[in-house]
C-alpha cells in the first residue's frame, strides 16, 4: 500500500510547478529585450520539462520498486548512450560497449531488485571493471587502448553504477522506517530543488563565477544562496526521512555539496569532449545527463551515509 | 505496425534524427545516396524520411545478404520496399542495375550505398560507378548525398547486436551530373559531397 504522505509531497511539488508556470507566463507578458526573451523562453521550457519529468516519477512511485527501477535502468541508459556517443569510441570498442549496455546495466538493476546488497555494489566496480578490458583486447587494437577503456569504464561507473544508487535506497533495511520511496524522494528533491534554486540565486545575483572555464553559469552566489536555501529545504522534510532535525540538515547539506561537485565534474568532462550540451532529449535541460550529473554523485555519498549510520 | 514496432526499436537503440540541412522532404524522383557503415543504414536512413515518401522510396540491397533467408527476404522487401540486386553478378545478367532502372523508370526514388559493402571508416571510400549509371540514364531524378553519422561505431561489421550510440542522418545539397563530366570526376565530386556533411 503506497503511504499517504507521498500523495501530497507529489501535491506540493504540483503547488510549485503551478507557482512556477504562473511565473513564467507573467514573466512572458512583460520581458522587452531579445536576451531576456531568450531566459524566459528557457525558463518556461524547463518548467514544461519539470512538469513531464514529476509526472513521470510520480507514476513510477504510484506503481512500486519494480517501475521504479525500470524507470531508473532507462534514464542510466540514456545517460549512458549520451556518454557514449559523444566519447568517441572506435568500431572495435564494440564489444565492451555491448556488455556495458546489454549485461552490466540489466544486472545492476537485477541485483537491486533482488536485494543483493553485496554482489550490487562490486558487480561494475569489480566484475565490469576487469572484464570490459579483456572484451577490448581481443579484438587487437591497441590504438589509445588506455584511454579507449578509461573512457568506457568512466561512463558505466557515472551513468549506470552511481545513479542506480538513487533506486536503491529502496533495499535498505532500516529499522522502524518502511517507507524507503520516501528517502528516494527526499534524495532527488533536495539535489533537484538545490539546482533549480542555484540557478534562480544565479540569474537573480549572481555576479562571481566559480570556476569561469568549466561553467560560466555557476555562481558564488547562486551556490551560497541556492545550496542553503535547497539545505534549509532539505531540513525541513525531516518528517518523511529516519533523520533528526540535524541530522536532516547536515544530509541535505551533504547532498547539495556532492550535487554541485557533479554538475562542475560533469561539465568539465563536457567541455572537454567540445559539447555544450550531453544531448537535446529534455527540452530547455540538454540531455537526460544534465539532469542527472548532480544526481550521480549525490546518490551514492547519500546511499552510503545512510547504510553507514542507520543501518544496523 | 510490424514498420512502426521496426522504427521504434530503432530509434530506441540509435536515435537517427534526421537534419535536412542541404534540402528539404519532396516528392520530386529523388536519388539518395550515402556512405555504408553497417547493416542499420537502410532502415535508419528509410525511417528518417517522411512516411508518405516511404511508400515510394526503394532502398537498395544486396541479394546475397538480404536474400539468404525467407525473413531477410521478408524484411527487405515487404516491410522496407528494397529491391535487390546481384552486385556479384552470378547470374550472367548483363545489367546488375536492371531492377534499379526499372524503378527509376516508374517514377520511383531510389536509397542507394554507392561504395557497394560496408566500411569500418568514418568517411566512405571510394564510389563504384553504379551511381554514375544512374545519374547518366535518369537525368531528371536529384541525387540527394546523405551522411549516416556514427553508424560504423554503433553496428560495425562483424558485431551481433547494434551498440546504442545515437546516430544522426543529414541531408546535403542535391548534385547533378554536368554535362561534360567523366565517371571518375562525378564520383569524387559525389564523394566530396557527403563528406563536406561530416
Amino acid at each position: 500500500m503506497i503511504d499517504q504522505r507521498i500523495i501530497w509531497l507529489f501535491l506540493g511539488v504540483g503547488a510549485l510547478l503551478v507557482v512556477a508556470s504562473i511565473i513564467g507566463f507573467v514573466l512572458s507578458l512583460y520581458v522587452k529585450s531579445d536576451g531576456a526573451r531568450a531566459t524566459v523562453g528557457n525558463l518556461n521550457d524547463r518548467v514544461r520539462a519539470w512538469w513531464i519529468m514529476v509526472a513521470i516519477f510520480a507514476i513510477a512511485f504510484w506503481f512500486g520498486k519494480t517501475v521504479t527501477l525500470v524507470l531508473f535502468a532507462l534514464t542510466s541508459f540514456y545517460c549512458l548512450r549520451e556518454f557514449i556517443t559523444l566519447t568517441p569510441t572506435r568500431p572495435s570498442d564494440h564489444r565492451p560497449v555491448a556488455a556495458a549496455f546489454y549485461l552490466f546495466l540489466p544486472l545492476q538493476y537485477y541485483l537491486i531488485g533482488i536485494s543483493w546488497q553485496s554482489l550490487f555494489s562490486i558487480a561494475i566496480p569489480v566484475y565490469a571493471f576487469l572484464l570490459l578490458p579483456v572484451l577490448s583486447v581481443v579484438k587487437g587494437d591497441t590504438i589509445d587502448f588506455l584511454q579507449r577503456t578509461s573512457k568506457i569504464q568512466w561512463g558505466l561507473m557515472l551513468t549506470v553504477y552511481c545513479v542506480s544508487h538513487a533506486p536503491a535506497l529502496l533495499l535498505l533495511k532500516i529499522p522502524n522506517f518502511q517507507s524507503n520511496v520516501l528517502l528516494l524522494f527526499f534524495l532527488l528533491t533536495v539535489v533537484q530543488i538545490s539546482d533549480v534554486l542555484q540557478y534562480v540565486f544565479g540569474k537573480l545575483f549572481g555576479r562571481h563565477k566559480v570556476a569561469p572555464n568549466v561553467s560560466p553559469s555557476k555562481t558564488w552566489e547562486g551556490l551560497i544562496g541556492g545550496g542553503f536555501s535547497a539545505t534549509a529545504i532539505g531540513a525541513s522534510l525531516w518528517w518523511i526521512t529516519p533523520f533528526n532535525q540535524p541530522e536532516a540538515a547536515v544530509i541535505s547539506f551533504l547532498i547539495v555539496v556532492a550535487g554541485f561537485c557533479g554538475g562542475l565534474v560533469l561539465s568539465a568532462v563536457k567541455r572537454s569532449l567540445g559539447a555544450k550540451d550531453w544531448g537535446a532529449m529534455i527540452e530547455g535541460h540538454g540531455g537526460a545527463l544534465d539532469r542527472m550529473d548532480s544526481v550521480s554523485f549525490a546518490a551514492p555519498i547519500f546511499f552510503h551515509v545512510t547504510n553507514y549510520f542507520f543501518v544496523p | 505496425m510490424i514498420e512502426y514496432a521496426l522504427i521504434g526499436l530503432t530509434r530506441f537503440l540509435v536515435g537517427g534524427h534526421p537534419h535536412w540541412q542541404g534540402t528539404i522532404p519532396s516528392d520530386r524522383q529523388r536519388i539518395y545516396f550515402a556512405n555504408h557503415g553497417s547493416h542499420l543504414d537502410t532502415i535508419l536512413l528509410w525511417a528518417a524520411l517522411p512516411s508518405h515518401l516511404r511508400a515510394t522510396t526503394h532502398p537498395v540491397a544486396a541479394l546475397d545478404y538480404w536474400g539468404r533467408s525467407r525473413l531477410h527476404r521478408w524484411i527487405a522487401i515487404r516491410l522496407l520496399n528494397s529491391v535487390l540486386i546481384d552486385r556479384r553478378g552470378s547470374r550472367g545478367e548483363a545489367d546488375v542495375l536492371a531492377p534499379l532502372k526499372q524503378k527509376l523508370a516508374q517514377g520511383r526514388s531510389l536509397i542507394i550505398f554507392p561504395e557497394g559493402t560496408r566500411s569500418n571508416e568514418r568517411l566512405p571510400g571510394p564510389f563504384k560507378s553504379g551511381l554514375f549509371n544512374l545519374a547518366n540514364a535518369f537525368p531528371k531524378a536529384e541525387l540527394v548525398p546523405v551522411f549516416l553519422e556514427n553508424l560504423n561505431r554503433a553496428f560495425p561489421k562483424g558485431a551481433i547486436l547494434p551498440a546504442p550510440i545515437s546516430c544522426a542522418v543529414r541531408f546535403g545539397t542535391p548534385i547533378s551530373l554536368r554535362a561534360d563530366e567523366g565517371r571518375d570526376e562525378f564520383l569524387s565530386r559525389a564523394r566530396t559531397a557527403i563528406i563536406a556533411l561530416a
